[in-house]
């Protein structure tokens, strides 16, 4: 598969690492009520879907970004890509 | 229909005409004790001991595609009990014992091959990890021996001892552990399910689960509704997928693995043969072609092919311990869907909704499990508790902290 990382156009993803859904960006807050619930949810369980799936892929062999692919897991198309760091900006300005 | 040798000869005289399909081919009655969801072989074997054991034989094996169409048909046919863990190795012994038996028990010949299994070694620590996990197993009531290069060099003389970055040590030696004709584990199971009045329904997809006040009492399927007072999802590879049309979250990710055979070869390869310095497994098959895979290709896929890096990655690991292998032409490879758990071990378990019922995650191990998945699935939907040998294989261990990590990677399902 090539990645068509933002910054850097289109890599081979083996220089990559795959850390798996995106949802693990969005951290439940600790002091939260039902945190326990939350991070049980966070850490353990996952949507896994056939289909569009948002996914977490780090640059170790290159920049060393942290990429948000949108990638079909039943075609291995990938439909788009970000940078995690412009994502989370863009939510916490909100 | 029972196999002989005198059924072979009788056969042979009369034009082999008299031989019959091994199970029937009946439509869905309108309502059964058990339905379980998946008709490959842990689910096969779940019906068959449900049948056998429990003497429960209203049930149903309702299947999507053929029967047997999934990774019963995909995998690198290995058994083995040389886990380290007590939560484990007692239920992987428990599924060697039963192998040793099975093709007697289902009067079906599964060439089960005890040719042994060695797991090499390349350091110091790594053979005192495997002289703990050796230990392990020889409580467990398993077999295992520790081998020096001497005993290897007589018993494998075509590994590369002297590799200058990984030289050889010595081996984990299990000489029970070997391979199955893993096909004929599924044809084996159905034959003596169905024998007993299970009904196999292939090409009959479930598509809901029919639930009332937190309670299932039957599934919505392709070939119309179908009702029962249990359901068991046993549907590995697709775990996620079944269970999300009743918006159950799984502690699962869904991974490709791929497999390789060769060209057919001269027997070369005694045993199973695994590398311990990357990720390769070897084995011959009984018509000589080289039966190898290694890691998973590591990203979510629902797609049963996978990509190059990791065909180079398993290539290169095999050549690094085999340097012969090198030369031998590549005929086939192929993908299959894990069900990759978030601490690498498998769940047999109870669901949140009353008679629904599930197993799965068994990330690539799944094929030496199948007699004890099937056996241990069969105690818990007939007696509603887990078999002594399964008993800590449950939903709750994410959150109660007691995860059964055999590697010690965390929640990193492409880790394990």
């Amino acid at each position: 598969m090539l990645i068509d990382h933002p910054l850097l156009g289109l890599r081979d993803s083996s220089e990559f690492i795959y850390m798996g859904d995106a949802k693990l960006l969005n951290r439940p807050n600790w002091k939260s009520k039902n945190s326990k619930t939350k991070f049980i949810d966070y850490g353990y369980l996952r949507k896994n879907p056939g289909g569009v799936h948002k996914e977490l892929w780090y640059h170790e062999q290159g920049d060393r970004s942290w990429l948000v692919v949108t990638r079909n897991t039943v075609t291995h198309e990938i439909l788009k890509v970000e940078l995690a760091r412009y994502l989370k900006r863009k939510e916490n300005a909100k | 229909m029972k196999y002989s040798g005198i059924k072979v000869l009788w056969e042979g005289l009369r034009g082999n005409m008299g031989w019959k399909p091994l199970w029937r081919n009946p439509d869905p009655k309108k309502s059964y004790d058990i339905i379980i969801v998946g008709g490959g072989g842990h689910g096969l074997a779940t019906a068959y001991y449900l049948a056998e054991k429990f003497k429960i034989t209203n049930i149903a094996v309702v299947e999507k595609g053929w029967l047997g169409s999934g990774n019963i048909g995909r995998n690198t046919t290995i058994i083995r009990s040389n886990y380290l863990l007590p939560q484990n190795q007692p239920f992987y012994e428990l599924s060697l014992k039963l192998w040793e038996n099975l093709e007697q028990e289902l009067n079906y010949n599964s060439m089960v091959s005890q040719r042994g299994v060695l797991n090499i070694f390349h350091s110091d620590n790594q053979r005192d990890a495997f002289v703990r996990r050796g230990n392990a197993m020889l409580m467990s009531g398993a077999d295992a021996s520790l081998l020096g290069v001497n005993d290897l060099k007589k018993m494998v003389p075509f590994l590369d001892f002297q590799n200058s970055r990984f030289p050889i040590k010595g081996g984990l030696w299990q000489p029970r552990g070997g391979t199955v004709r893993h096909d004929a584990v599924a044809w084996g199971y159905a034959k003596e399910a169905d024998s007993r009045g299970v009904d196999i329904i292939e090409n009959c997809e479930a598509t809901n689960f029919l639930v009332k006040n937190g309670r299932c009492y039957g599934i919505e399927t392709t070939k119309g509704v179908i009702k029962s007072k249990k359901v068991g999802v046993c549907v590995a590879g697709s775990s996620s997928q079944v269970m999300g049309k009743i918006g159950i979250n799984l502690p699962i990710e869904s991974h490709v693995l791929q497999a390789f055979v060769s060209e057919g070869l001269k027997p070369v390869i005694p045993g199973v043969i695994t590398f311990g310095a990357g990720h390769f497994y070897v084995s011959q098959s009984n018509k000589g072609g080289l039966v190898f895979g290694g890691d998973i290709d590591g990203y979510n896929s629902y797609a049963q092919r996978g990509n190059l890096p990791v065909i180079e990655d398993v290539c290169e690991g095999g050549v690094a311990l085999m340097p012969m292998v090198g030369r031998a032409r590549l005929l086939r490879i192929w993908g299959g869907i894990m069900d990759m758990s978030m601490d690498g071990s498998p769940i047999i378990d109870k669901t949140n909704i009353k008679n629904l019922y599930f197993n799965g995650g068994w990330c690539y191990g799944g094929f030496k499990a199948t007699p004890a998945s099937g056996f241990c699935y069969a105690h818990l939907l007939a007696t509603g508790t887990s078999h002594h040998d399964a008993k800590d294989f449950l939903f709750n261990r994410f959150e109660k902290g007691r995860l059964i990590d055999e590697k010690g990677q965390g929640n990193q399902p492409n880790l394990h």
